[in-house]
């Protein structure tokens, strides 16, 4: 048996002009989360759809679980579940009806098909809505029915494609409460998300993709400590003293100060973190206003900044904002 | 001052809608993942039939799917039958008994051509991507979808069969006969059904599906013996209408329905459905490992 539950080696899909996934190399060990990290149109569905037989690579090998995905697609298809917004469940039909349905695809036969569903239903506490056709569901439910039809038979790996886009928060943690529950029983859990703090709360190890390549991959930790060991985010009452309070900090704490999207607020990479009460200090002597500070980790939106030169579009990290 | 709380980014989604229903459990959850004992992996009879449900499921649901399988072969019934009877064969009652196979035919062909829509439809929605991801025998999901769709094609020809009856067909071939023929037309149906699930694997759009569907069955159907008898027309025309597997098929379903002895037609008509299943279930299987 493979120690390894993903490996691939020069992953190549190109669709016309654009190569949608270039050359990716990927070696996912057993168990935990491997966290995929990147933009829309990066190329993380369209990897995931390879790795879960559903299109053929135009070059490069991939194995799954020791099967390859093209010679021995049946042996992966054995393996694998997938859910997402590209392998759902049927909106005509209720959530009972389509456990029914795959629980019959998967082998189970008349009263035990019903008694498996019922089972999912209940575990993912949705008996209510059961007899309701799907495309009735709310958001959190139809993600919760989605999973649901992945666990029919236990996956040895499970394909979640972006599985909290869209939801809200939550029904976001219930989804992240069901992965957990999901490694812990063993199963390995591959997740695509465009969320950074998605990646950083449930996954072991993270690869970024950008473009159709991978551009690093490690545990958030190493991601964020090759970033430095935090920032400082400040946001002056004034607009007019931002270039005042912009000079200060570059000043005392000897590093560069980089404007953000918001025209308020300043934000600087730290590779020390001692000298920021000093910082803050002087601003204050000089007189200057800010209406918020903070001071936390590097966040993973700062990782992407920092490795592609261009922001993912994602909402805040994860800094705990202070009312100065 | 330096924590790490988790901030939530913006619901796009009210909350309120989910909040009716009770919350999952993880040791739930937990407790159904180890439960039970993998069943042995289902065959492909039982996964095609299995779809086959899948698609009655979805009348079900969706009793508007019926439509096009009731309305739409009574309508060409008594269309055609009263446009033509008078002119071609003096009256509606001598015509009907020419005419009531052939109609038959052309309302279970004409709408067999939904088949692709749907099937693209499906693709879009993601559902098939599912079922693709299964470790069954892949042709199931097709197969179960065009068995699916027999059922419907069985009722458009009792439908039709009935609005033939009541408007003076006399069937020589008695029920028998009668079912026999359907029978016959069901099997080429299920044949011509792989054209449009190929058409579905590699364009688009339902829309551009009905365009080329329409294209292709507007000469198989009207370039025909449906209507009239081929021997009034010019030769060029003759010698399609005597190579259109369509007409093979009618003359076979007159036969049966006539009550006449079978000729070599309904031995065609079973090797021009063995034909199309080859050719075009060969095309989209391979389309369907690697669809656009």
């Amino acid at each position: 048996m493979s120690e390894l539950a993903i490996e691939t080696a020069g992953l190549t899909k190109i669709y016309g002009q654009q190569r949608a996934v270039d050359d990716v190399d990927l070696a996912i060990p057993r168990g935990g989360v491997h966290g995929f990290l990147g933009p829309n149109g990066a190329g993380k569905t369209t990897t995931i759809r390879m790795l879960a037989t559903l299109i053929r690579p135009d070059a490069g090998t991939a194995r799954v679980l020791g099967h390859d995905v093209v010679q021995h697609g049946d042996a992966v298809r054995d393996r694998v579940a997938l859910t997402g917004q590209f392998a759902s469940v049927d909106e005509d039909l209720s959530g009972r009806e389509n456990l029914r349905l795959l629980a019959k695809l998967y082998g189970f036969r008349g009263a035990a098909a019903t008694a498996r569903a019922d089972e999912l239903l209940g575990a993912f506490g949705l008996e209510g809505a059961a007899d309701r056709q799907v495309k009735k569901f709310s958001g959190g439910m139809r993600r919760r029915i989605d999973i649901a039809a992945s666990l029919v038979v236990t996956p040895e790996l499970l394909f979640l494609d972006e599985p909290t886009t869209g939801l809200d928060p939550r029904s976001r943690i219930e989804v992240w409460d069901i992965v957990r529950a999901l490694v812990a029983h063993g199963t390995t859990v591959m997740l695509t998300t465009q969320y950074l703090d998605e990646a950083d709360q449930l996954a072991d190890r993270i690869s970024v993709i950008d473009a159709g390549r991978i551009i690093a991959e490690g545990a958030p930790s190493e991601l964020k400590a090759s970033v430095g060991s935090g920032s400082l985010h400040v946001r002056v009452m004034h607009r007019a003293d931002l270039a005042a309070v912009q000079g200060i900090l570059a000043r005392e704490l000897g590093v560069e100060v980089e404007t953000t999207s918001d025209p308020h607020g300043l934000a600087v990479p730290l590779e020390d973190r001692s000298r920021v009460t000093s910082a803050l200090a002087a601003i204050e002597a000089a007189e200057l206003e800010l209406a918020q500070f903070s001071l936390g980790q590097p966040t993973l939106d700062e990782v992407f900044l920092h490795l592609t030169g261009h922001a993912a579009d994602s909402p805040d990290g994860s800094d705990e904002e202070v009312a100065a | 001052m330096s924590t790490d709380t988790r901030t939530q980014p913006d619901a796009p989604e009210p909350a309120g809608a989910a909040s009716a229903q009770t919350a999952p459990a993880v040791s739930a959850i937990a407790e159904a993942l180890t439960s039970g004992t993998r069943p042995a992996r289902p065959t492909p009879l039982s996964t095609s039939l299995t779809f086959g449900w899948r698609s009655l499921l979805k009348i079900k649901h969706l009793p508007e799917q019926l439509f096009d399988v009731t309305v739409f072969p009574v309508m060409m019934t008594l269309l055609f039958t009263y446009l033509f009877g008078g002119a071609l064969e003096g009256s509606v009652q001598a015509y009907i008994a020419f005419l009531a196979p052939g109609v038959l035919v052309q309302s279970v062909l004409f709408i067999t051509m939904y088949t692709g829509t749907t099937l693209r439809t499906d693709i879009d929605r993601g559902v098939f991507d599912r079922f693709r991801s299964l470790p069954i025998w892949r042709p199931s999901a097709l197969v179960g979808m065009l068995l699916g769709d027999a059922v419907r094609f069985a009722v458009a020809s009792g439908i039709t069969a009935a609005v033939c009856l009541a408007i003076g067909w006399r069937p020589g071939g008695g029920v028998i006969g009668v079912l026999a023929g359907i029978g016959l037309v069901l099997v080429f149906a299920f044949g011509l059904g792989w054209i449009w699930t190929f058409l579905s694997m590699i364009l688009r759009t339902p829309g551009a599906i009905m365009g080329v569907a329409s294209f292709v069955l507007m000469p198989l159907l009207f370039g025909s013996n449906i209507f009239v008898d081929p021997s009034t027309m010019p030769g060029w025309l003759q010698a399609w209408v005597e190579v259109n597997p369509v007409s093979h098929l009618v003359t076979a379903v007159r036969e049966l329905m006539d009550g006449l002895p079978t000729g070599p037609e309904v031995a065609w008509s079973l090797m021009w459905s063995a034909g199309l299943v080859a050719v075009f279930g060969s095309l989209t299987m391979w389309r369907y490992r690697d669809p656009s």
